[in-house]
């Protein structure tokens, strides 16, 4: 038998090789990136030293793209050509945008699928395309920083954002050409650096208020495993609301009756929001607008202020209420409450959730960046590097999933705040006699009737055995993954007739649209795009190649025979062979040859790890018996 | 991956209606620690598939053990008896569930005031549901066709339960 150099268990990851992984807050107001390194977890500044990267893009007529604080600078005098708040228009259909509040200084034009474009001087974009931008200046930052591209990152997002949110997200970071490796709810990205950080135990309640959304999660924090035990929220809650209630204050007290142009609207925004910051320190501040035809002088006092902004406070607090309730537990179990995202600066904010919780609420981590700070450790963990602390996160899903059926009803099938990775079953029949096909229409939301919840998908089962009403059976089954991705399979059990979908939200985009996206943001030769699939071909090799190595010398000799593990060492010679090869083709077939031939090996590692992890157990237990 | 161990062996748990709860908290987050995809990240996809079906059975096992009503009707389903979806219920039962819920709508009807009467008619309820979990628990060895027909009181009082708790976010406005 050939010798193979094998290094010793645990220490199978050279230090030299430890992956580069980030974590990335792609913020509604500003956004992070964060890496864990020797010595911890730490934001990356730019290269003045600023670690917030305001989350503005600015479209230039020579069709070069400005980001952060540059594009801030331009906010007033070029309203239409600077984005601002983009995250509020991830994944939301053009209907949503004029629930949003009707002081978006932007050009609009729908899509062919329904999503909003932004005009600008050089073109027309998409929100994804305006967040691709955001985050491929952040990971710039980060390259520079660790010296090389990045072998995975973590990005947060609100754990309240339904599906097609999420799944925008992941197009942009498509589009930005990073390997995503997870989205993580900000809230639990939150929980994780708090507890790591502090050694709390116990439960916890995260209240993250951030630019433009809102989000509550309680957590239940055991010898490094996060337990997320309820999630709630508004992914239309945040500072950016409280601007606009001081802003339509400004007006009503200016006595302006005129529709505003789109400069006066972007100046009251912004002279809103720093009058708010002023009142967080200020008991009174003056109050100075002079825009085109629009002319207020004033002072605004606190109180005045807390009463206009109490019914949006009072709205989170009605989803913390909601969320204690779904977690079943009681306000006094709470062990402590950690304070997110920049509005959290707010006085009457802090004292609302003091009162609520009866209790000090923690702001000991910078509130801005304590989710990016999360996020790269959940990204180094999730990328394989290996650390001290176990650590594992046991997430949940925001909304309930469900399906429609007859009358427009929709029928959950998965309740919200279930544990993930998650698979249900659930029994459907027909409704009139002589059916041969079913539409599975799969929704999510909480509401009852379809039109209140948002479609993810439709489907068709076909081929059902005409029979009466009611008598065929049709099992639908949904699987979440560990990623919250949600596929959903439906059979007619006499006949064993299928219907599949992984589901894609329909207000993303289509894959069409981000392929296109993707060529024309690189202006590659086709030599450039082979390149790129030898080089992805090659990743996905090596990474096949050391988890197999990796287990051939962890447990080779415990579970395999030596012709067995004679039969892997040849698969391995023979893909180490071609992974010079410039035949993207090749190095695939020999890896999935490889792992193949290594699929045996994997189960009885997994029965062997499982009965491991309960050994201490059965032992006591055959004593008490 | 082993599909035929029941709920209580995966946690190797004696498989008896009382459950320790701490215990069996603990023994899922060491499960979790060995089987959850995540810890799987340099791994091969077929370990990954793995890991994936494991978590989820590991999640779906430990729900059902820690809610009393899913467990109850999974000990069923260990002995071969499947629920009905109507069954035919002791006529004294229904005619105390049915003052139970005039009960409820009274305290709709009186808005918030409701409140206060709200909490203690839930205590009450709860109590019912605690004491239907004793006699499962005596029935469930001797009596399958006993365990039985408590399971099917033990689903109304908890639908009642759930009820009450809607009400009360109306009444809070949730």
């Amino acid at each position: 038998m050939a010798l193979l150099q094998i290094t010793e268990p645990g220490q199978a990851i050279d230090p030299h090789q430890r992956k580069r992984a980030a974590g990335i807050d792609l913020g509604t107001t500003n956004s992070l990136i964060a890496s864990r390194r020797e010595g911890g977890v730490a934001t990356l500044p730019d290269e003045n030293g600023d670690h917030l990267l305001p989350s503005v893009v600015r479209y230039l007529s020579d069709k070069s793209v400005v980001v952060g604080t540059q594009a801030l600078a331009a906010a007033k005098t070029d309203p239409t050509n600077t984005i601002l708040s983009v995250k509020r228009l991830m994944g939301r259909g053009m209907e949503d945008i004029s629930r949003l509040g009707t002081s978006l200084p932007y050009n609009f034009q729908a899509s062919d699928s329904g999503m909003p474009l932004l005009e600008v001087v050089s073109g027309v974009v998409s929100p994804v395309e305006t967040s691709a931008s955001i985050l491929t200046s952040l990971a710039q930052r980060a390259i520079e920083t660790l010296g090389g591209e990045l072998d995975g990152v973590v990005i947060t997002v609100p754990a309240y954002f339904d599906e097609a949110q999420r799944q925008a997200t992941k197009d942009a970071a498509k589009l930005a050409n990073l390997n995503v490796l997870r989205l993580l709810s900000e809230p639990t990205a939150a929980a994780v650096a708090y507890g790591l950080d502090t050694g709390a135990e116990g439960i916890v309640a995260v209240y993250d208020l951030g630019g433009g959304t809102f989000d509550i999660s309680l957590l239940k924090l055991n010898k490094g495993v996060f337990q997320v035990l309820a999630t709630g929220g508004d992914s239309a809650l945040g500072g950016d609301d409280f601007d606009r209630a001081l802003a339509e204050w400004i007006v009503a007290a200016s006595g302006h009756d005129r529709d505003l142009s789109q400069t006066q609207q972007r100046t009251l925004m912004i002279e809103s929001r720093r009058i708010k910051e002023l009142l967080s320190t200020q008991q009174q501040v003056p109050v100075v607008i002079e825009s085109e035809d629009l002319s207020f002088s004033g002072v605004l006092t606190v109180a005045e202020f807390n009463e206009l902004v109490a019914p949006l406070i009072q709205k989170s607090i009605k989803a913390c209420r909601r969320a204690v309730r779904d977690a079943g537990v009681k306000l006094p179990d709470i062990h402590s409450v950690v304070l997110v995202g920049g509005s959290t600066r707010m006085p009457s904010v802090v004292s609302a959730v003091a009162e609520f919780f009866a209790t000090k609420p923690m702001s000991d981590i910078d509130p801005d960046r304590v989710v990016a700070m999360g996020a790269a450790l959940q990204a180094d963990a999730l990328v394989g590097n290996k650390s001290d602390e176990e650590m594992l996160l046991l997430d949940v899903l925001p909304l309930s999933l469900g399906l429609e059926t007859m009358g427009g009803l929709a029928e959950k099938v998965i309740d919200r705040n279930t544990t993930i990775p998650v698979s249900r079953a659930q029994e459907f029949t027909t409704y009139k006699d002589g059916q041969t096909a079913m539409l599975i229409h799969v929704v999510q939301g909480e509401r009852e009737l379809i039109e209140d919840c948002r479609s993810l998908a439709r489907f068709e089962l076909r081929g059902i055995p005409p029979m009466v009403a009611g008598a065929a059976k049709i099992g639908v089954v949904f699987q979440v993954d560990a990623d919250g991705l949600l596929s959903v399979s439906a059979t007619e059990m006499s006949t064993g007739v299928q219907a599949h979908v992984e589901v894609k939200p329909s207000y993303g985009l289509s894959e069409v649209e981000v392929t296109n996206m993707l060529k024309a943001s690189f202006s590659h030769a086709k030599e450039d795009v082979t390149a790129r699939m030898i080089s992805e071909a090659r990743v996905d090799a090596v990474r096949v190649f050391d988890a197999v190595s990796n287990a051939l010398a962890i447990d080779g000799e415990a579970l395999l025979s030596a012709a067995e593990i004679t039969t892997l060492e040849n698969e391995l010679k023979q893909l180490e062979t071609v992974l010079d090869e410039k035949n993207a083709a090749l190095i695939s077939a020999q890896t999935a040859a490889l792992a193949k031939a290594s699929d045996d090996f994997a189960a009885r590692r997994m029965d062997a790890s499982v009965k491991s992890a309960l050994a201490g157990h059965s032992i006591d237990e055959i004593e008490k018996e | 991956m082993d599909f035929k161990q029941n709920y209580f062996e995966i946690f190797q748990m004696p498989a008896s209606y009382q459950v320790d709860t701490d215990s069996l908290a603990d023994r899922y987050r060491e499960l979790q620690l060995s089987v959850h995809p995540d810890k799987f990240a340099d791994a091969s996809d077929q370990e990954k598939r793995l890991a994936v079906q494991w978590a989820t059975q590991v999640n779906a096992a430990y729900v059902t053990l820690t809610e009393p009503l899913k467990r109850a009707i999974y000990m069923l389903e260990m002995s071969n008896t499947n629920i009905e979806h109507n069954p035919t219920l002791d006529p004294m039962f229904l005619m105390e569930q049915i003052e139970l819920r005039e009960a409820l709508e009274e305290i709709e009807a009186s808005g918030e005031a409701g409140l206060a009467q709200l909490d203690h008619y839930k205590s009450d309820v709860s109590n019912v549901f605690e004491g239907l979990q004793r006699d499962f628990e005596a029935q469930i060895n001797d009596s399958i066709v006993e365990a039985e027909q408590t399971v099917y009181k033990m689903q109304f009082v908890h639908k009642l339960l759930a009820e009450a708790n809607q009400l009360e976010e109306r009444l809070l406005d949730y």
